[in-house]
């Protein structure tokens, strides 16, 4: 789960990470009267957010036109332009895809003048299985570069879960970003707050891009993360209700919500072909061998391994929202599960849906025989597969001619 | 001689009175594995199926049983508490079938199983199987959620993260009347007890496996470890297979360590690992076992 910047700066807040004054609202007057206060404290320059999840905002692109979904002003009457050219409409960035996102709320906050731009993050090193903390003094640009063309300026500070984060620690990664005197200690707190906030909080990702060091209103250097990204660990999700409720089903793809519903693992993707598998190897394995064949997987489905008549029923009807489809393909691998259930509710979704597309299926395992009889006597005009790439052949053969028609 | 566990190896079920431990517990009882003990605390002295005592504790039932191998289908909030019971107890092997465990769990369970003789296998994976002779392999050992009579006894070792991609290359291999010496499912999740890398070395070491089937998918980069370690060292032929080639990067494909990011753990790159290493590469699921076959 991802929750919107605004929801990152007050949950990281809590823990006693600083960032540039600033508050999230829905209205453009109430961001007019926001950047009226941070004005009126000091501010020379305060910047409008959109807030979706979402990297890119800035260089994004409103549907009706308005470039830059994230905008500095010098005024609190800009600010309230900005805002409402931002609100109630949708924005385009690279990473939402070509329907983009809606913006429902914006972030006005201080931005103040920045000498110095830095990365930092909070994640888990697979290969040692610890948290990692990474830093670099290349912030503001695309980390996955910097690690590519000069990977020397990435620094890595592992984490051993029995102690956890030592304070000594958090002044090395401070003096490898090349900070001095008082702003070692205040890295130091913002450090021990993102690794507080990625353990307690059970979170996957803890980003900040950039961490920067700012001229205070005082004149004196201080350092804000000045964005905040973080992503949660699904599976611990039971034991944070406070996080659970900062789920915004506005950000998830509809057809994800319902299949969620009946348990089912849905993603949509960009192709033609949907496909219903059990097991989430299997159903990887199947988009590929599509794409294999020449086809395009539209989507990942996997029905689990215990899968009932119902379950398999609601995996059709979500199949048959997704509009591209032009073909189904079903392959299940029935080790525990009878194949004669499912093939039993294959024959009870199609007549139920009233399919017309082409669809193939393939069935392997526990009871197959029972399992083909059914599909055979149901009178459906469905395709067998023998094995994988027999019906991956067939299901883009049979969407093909089905084009030409 | 098989790895990990033989048809003596004695097991017993951790949750084995929940819907899903007792229906594979049962299973396993009727593939011919010694299931021994099953452990549910608060329902010590009762008896599963008639014939399999249930304790209240780990240590009670390996005690009691002599049991060395636990198979766990406890629920995820209580799971990790359940491997370092198997651990505390001196299993030698554990192996996590529950699917969804906090990744923060499994990073306290590895920490605290170092220096430990126990070895973990999973969690989120299939299990172990090790066919027996009997018809559709009848009288092996089965640890977990596999189908049994899809194997045969024989020679090949097969490493997988997936379920039903090892379902999958056991069948094509069962198939076409070619046995297994070890199946193993090290799990989907992105911390897990045994890597590919650990159960290939068991399969170079083991005189009984002749050629190994590897599985990987995307996410992280422990299938590129195996590889290295396979290019310099395993003296037995290796067909591979990664599955995720069409997954959208930045996405969680079912499993909660199959995914994509900071453009690390792609299938490009693990495929691109094994050929360097000289693993044999299955264009597609369909060829995992012809693969190998060709190989040998």
């Amino acid at each position: 789960m991802n929750i919107h910047e605004y929801q990152a700066r007050q949950l990281l807040g809590q823990y006693g990470v600083a960032f540039p004054p600033g508050e999230v609202c829905d209205k453009p007057e109430a961001a007019k009267a926001i950047a009226e206060k941070l004005f009126a404290d000091g501010a020379k320059l305060v910047v409008v957010k959109s807030q979706v999840h979402s990297g890119g905002r800035g260089k994004g692109t409103f549907k009706n036109g308005f470039k830059g979904g994230v905008k500095l002003c010098k005024t609190a009457d800009e600010v309230h332009e900005m805002s409402k050219a931002m609100l109630g409409n949708v924005l385009v960035t690279k990473q939402t895809g070509a329907e983009g996102r809606l913006v429902s709320k914006v972030l006005v906050a201080n931005a103040p003048e920045i000498q110095k731009e830095l990365y930092i993050a909070v994640l888990l090193d697979r290969a040692n299985s610890r948290p990692l903390i990474m830093v670099s003094t290349e912030g503001g640009m695309d980390i996955e570069e910097v690690a590519e063309k000069t990977p020397e300026k990435i620094v890595k500070e592992y984490i051993d879960p029995a102690v956890g984060l030592y304070s000594y620690q958090t002044r090395k990664l401070a003096v490898a970003l090349g900070l001095t005197g008082d702003l070692i200690g205040q890295a130091a707190k913002l450090i021990s707050g993102l690794y507080r906030t990625w353990w307690e909080c059970d979170a996957s990702l803890v980003e900040i891009n950039p961490l920067c060091i700012c001229k205070g209103n005082d004149g004196k250097p201080v350092i804000y993360a000045v964005d905040a990204k973080i992503g949660f660990d699904d599976n611990a999700l039971y034991r944070h209700k406070d996080i659970q409720s900062m789920r915004d089903l506005a950000e998830e793809a509809p057809l994800e919500i319902e299949a969620s519903k009946f348990s089912l693992n849905y993603i949509k993707l960009d192709g033609n072909i949907a496909c219903l598998v059990n097991g989430a190897g299997l159903a990887m394995a199947t988009m590929d061998i599509i794409q294999h064949y020449g086809g395009m997987p539209a989507n990942f489905l996997d029905v689990g391994g215990g899968a009932s008549k119902d379950q398999v029923t609601a995996a059709f009807k979500i199949i048959l929202q997704d509009p591209n489809v032009q073909g189904i393909l079903v392959n299940i691998f029935g080790g525990i599960m009878d194949c004669n259930v499912i093939a039993t509710g294959i024959v009870a979704a199609v007549k139920e849906t009233g399919l017309k597309l082409p669809l193939v299926v393939r069935l392997e395992g526990n009871n197959v025989e029972a399992g083909k009889q059914t599909l055979a006597a149901s009178g459906l005009t469905l395709i067998t597969g023998d094995t994988m790439a027999d019906a991956a052949q067939k299901v883009v053969k049979a969407v093909k001619s089905a084009a030409q028609k | 001689m098989s790895i990990l566990v033989n048809p003596n190896t004695k097991v017993l079920v951790q949750g084995i009175t929940g819907s899903f431990g007792a229906k594979h517990a049962q299973l396993s009882l009727a593939y011919g594995t010694q299931i021994v003990a099953g452990v549910t605390p608060g329902k010590g002295g009762q008896v599963f199926e008639n014939k399999v005592p249930i304790f209240d504790t780990v240590s009670q039932a390996v005690k009691e049983t002599g049991a060395t191998a636990s198979a766990i289908f406890v629920p995820p909030p209580f799971a990790a508490d359940a491997i370092l019971e198997g651990v505390d107890a001196g299993l030698d092997l554990v192996v996590c079938i529950t699917e969804g465990i906090p990744v923060n769990d499994m990073i306290k369970v590895k920490r605290a199983m170092e220096g430990k003789k126990t070895r973990l296998i999973g969690p989120n994976c299939p299990g172990i199987v090790t066919p027996g002779e009997g018809k559709d392999s009848h009288g092996g050992c089965r640890i977990g959620i596999s189908p049994g009579y899809i194997h045969k006894k024989g020679n090949i070792g097969v490493v997988s993260r997936s379920g039903t991609l090892t379902y999958e290359a056991v069948w094509q291999l069962t198939c076409r009347g070619v046995g297994q010496s070890t199946c193993v499912g090290i799990g989907g999740d992105p911390v897990n007890g045994t890597s590919h890398l650990d159960v290939i070395k068991m399969f170079n070491d083991d005189p009984e496996t002749h050629g190994i089937i590897m599985i990987g998918e995307i996410g992280g980069s422990a299938e590129e470890e195996a590889a290295e370690w396979i290019k310099k060292n395993c003296k037995k032929p290796v067909a591979g297979f990664i599955a995720g080639a069409t997954a959208p990067p930045g996405r969680r494909m079912g499993h909660a360590g199959a995914i994509v990011s900071g453009g690390k753990g792609t299938a490009a790159a693990k495929i691109a690992a094994f050929k360097d290493a000289g693993i044999g590469i299955a264009v597609t699921p369909s060829e995992m076992a012809d693969t190998l076959l060709k190989m040998m």
